[in-house]
C-alpha cells in the first residue's frame, strides 16, 4: 500500500515537473500513433465511401473481412508484421523492424478495420439519404464519394478518434515489432507495461495518467461530436 | 438539339417479378405541363423516375430525341420528400453549379440570388435541415432550377403543404413554365391540376388510361374509372 501511495505522489511529481522520459515517451507515442491515423485514415476513408455508393457483389463480402479483421487479436497482428518485417522476411531488406515505423505499420493494420467499419455505418446511413438526388443529378461515381466524405465529416472525425483510442492504447503488436527501446521505440503502453514489471510504480502510473487523459478527452470529443451530429449542426 | 418528342414505346418497370408500371406507350411533345393524377400506389413516382431515367427498366424502349446522357443533364427531378444535404441552404442550392465546375463564389452567388427567387433570401446561412416543410420543397425547386433545366419533374410537390406554402410553389411553378420550362409532375390535387396544367396523364395500375389536354379531361374523361376518380370514388 505504501508502495502505491509514494508512487502515486511521485507520479504527480514527474507530471507536474515535465519529467524529460515522460515527455519524451508521450510525444513518440503520440507521433506513432497520429502518423498512423493519417495513413489508416487515408485508406479507411475512401474505402468505406466506396462501399457504400456501389452494389457491388464484393461490398457484403469487404464488409465481413473488416469486421473479421476487426476481431484479429493485435498480437497476432504484431506476429505477422514481425515475420515480414525480419531480417529473413520478404520486407527484412527494409531495415524496418524495432523502428517507430514497423509500429505505425502494425497499428495501421489494427486501426484500418476499424475505421473502415464505423465510417461506412455512416456514410451509409447518408448515403440513403443522398441516393435519389446524386443520382438524379448525374453525379459520377467520383463526385458521389466526394460529396459523402465532405458531408459526412463529422462522422468520419468520430470513426478517426475511435481509431486513435485503439491504437494508443495498444501494447501487444507495437511491443513485438518495436521492442521497446529505449529513445527509440518506447511508447506509453509498452513502458507502462516494462516499468510495472520493474516495479517502479512512479513512472509506470504518471504515464498512465497521460494515457487516461488522452482516452478520455477523445471520449469527450466522439461524445460532443455525436451530440452536435444529432442536434444537427453542421 | 431539341429534347422532345419523348417517345416511349412498351416501356415496363418490374420489381420482385410484379409489374409496378407498364407497358406504357407515350409521347410527349415539346410544350406544356403536364399532370400525372391517379390513386395512391397507382404508379405516378415510378412513371415519373421512368421518363427521368432514374428507374431501371425492365422491357420496351424510351427515348429523347437526344442522347440519353444529354437529356439528364437537361433535367431536373424534385423528389415528393426533397433531399436536404447536410449544408446551408445556399450550399444546398449551390451543389448542381460544383458538380460542373462552376467557381464556388459564382455558384454560391447565383445560389443566393435563387434563395431570393424562391422566397428563401433570409434564409440562406441556415442549415437546411431546419426547414419547414414548404422551405422545403422552396429549397429544392431552386436547386433543381438553378442549372435551368429545359424539363422539370416534381413528384407531388405540395403533398404536405398548407394552402399558403401551396399557392407559393404554384406561383414558381407558373412562372417556371411561362419561361418555357416543360413540366411533367404529379399530383393528387385536382384543383392543382387544373390551375397548373394543359395536359393529363391519368394512372392507374401502373398503367396510362388516359392522355388528354387538360380541358378535355376535367370535363369530361373518356374512361369509367377516371369518371369515377374525379367523383373521388374509390378506384383501383
Ligand atoms: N422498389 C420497389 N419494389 C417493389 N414495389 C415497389 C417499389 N417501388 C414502388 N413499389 C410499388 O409500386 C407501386 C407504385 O408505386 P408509386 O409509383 O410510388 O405509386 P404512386 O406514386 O402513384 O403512389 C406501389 O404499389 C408500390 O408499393
Ligand atoms: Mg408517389
Amino acid at each position: 500500500m505504501t508502495d502505491i501511495w509514494s508512487g502515486l505522489t511521485q507520479a504527480f511529481w514527474l507530471l507536474a515537473t515535465l519529467d524529460a522520459d515522460l515527455v519524451e515517451i508521450t510525444l513518440r507515442s503520440l507521433k506513432v500513433t497520429l502518423s498512423a491515423l493519417a495513413v489508416a485514415s487515408l485508406i479507411a476513408f475512401p474505402l468505406a465511401a466506396l462501399i457504400s455508393v456501389r452494389r457491388f457483389r464484393l461490398r457484403r463480402f469487404t464488409i465481413s473481412v473488416l469486421n473479421a479483421l476487426m476481431g484479429l487479436p493485435p498480437v497476432v497482428v504484431g506476429l505477422v508484421v514481425y515475420v515480414l518485417l525480419s531480417r529473413s522476411g520478404p520486407f527484412g531488406v527494409l531495415g524496418l523492424l524495432f523502428t517507430p515505423t514497423a509500429m505505425i505499420i502494425a497499428q495501421v493494420i489494427i486501426v484500418v478495420p476499424l475505421i473502415a467499419s464505423i465510417a461506412h455505418q455512416s456514410l451509409r446511413e447518408l448515403w440513403s439519404d443522398y441516393h435519389d438526388l446524386l443520382i438524379s443529378m448525374n453525379t459520377t461515381k467520383r463526385q458521389r464519394i466526394q460529396t459523402l466524405l465532405w458531408d459526412g465529416r463529422r462522422a468520419l472525425l468520430t470513426a478517426a478518434l475511435a481509431g486513435f483510442g485503439r491504437a494508443i492504447g495498444e501494447v501487444g503488436a507495437i511491443m513485438i515489432v518495436g521492442g521497446n527501446i529505449d529513445h527509440a521505440t518506447r511508447v506509453l503502453t509498452t513502458a507502462i507495461a516494462l516499468e510495472t514489471g520493474k516495479g517502479d510504480f512512479a513512472l509506470a502510473l504518471g504515464l498512465g495518467f497521460v494515457l487516461i487523459a488522452m482516452a478520455l478527452f477523445v471520449n469527450l470529443m466522439i461524445h460532443w461530436l455525436s451530440h452536435t451530429e444529432s442536434e444537427g449542426r453542421w | 438539339m431539341t429534347m422532345f418528342p419523348l417517345i416511349a414505346k412498351g416501356a415496363t418497370v418490374r420489381r420482385r417479378g410484379k409489374v409496378l408500371v407498364g407497358p406504357v406507350d407515350l409521347t410527349l411533345g415539346q410544350t406544356g405541363t403536364t399532370m400525372v393524377i391517379g390513386p395512391n400506389g397507382a404508379g405516378k413516382t415510378t412513371l415519373l423516375k421512368l421518363l427521368h431515367c432514374i428507374e431501371r427498366m425492365n422491357g420496351g424502349t424510351l427515348d429523347w430525341a437526344c442522347p440519353v446522357a444529354e437529356a439528364q443533364q437537361r433535367q431536373a427531378f424534385v423528389f415528393q420528400t426533397p433531399v436536404m444535404l447536410r449544408r446551408n441552404v445556399r450550399d444546398n442550392i449551390a451543389y448542381p453549379l460544383l458538380l460542373t465546375k462552376t467557381p464556388r463564389a459564382e455558384a454560391r452567388a447565383r445560389a443566393e440570388d435563387w434563395a431570393g427567387r424562391v422566397g428563401l433570401g433570409d434564409a440562406v446561412m441556415r442549415p437546411a435541415h431546419l426547414l419547414s416543410g414548404g422551405e422545403r420543397q422552396k429549397l429544392a425547386l431552386a436547386r433543381a432550377l438553378i442549372r435551368a433545366p429545359e424539363v422539370l419533374f416534381l413528384d407531388e410537390p405540395c403533398a404536405s403543404l398548407d394552402g399558403r406554402a401551396t399557392r407559393e410553389i404554384e406561383e414558381i411553378l407558373l412562372g417556371v413554365a411561362a419561361r418555357g420550362t416543360r413540366i411533367i409532375m404529379s399530383t393528387h390535387n385536382m384543383g392543382q391540376a387544373q390551375r397548373l396544367g394543359s395536359e393529363v396523364i391519368f394512372v392507374l395500375g401502373g398503367r396510362i388510361h388516359e392522355y388528354s389536354p387538360a380541358q378535355d379531361f376535367f370535363a369530361e374523361p373518356q374512361t369509367e374509372q377516371a369518371r369515377a376518380f374525379l367523383r373521388g370514388d374509390i378506384v383501383e
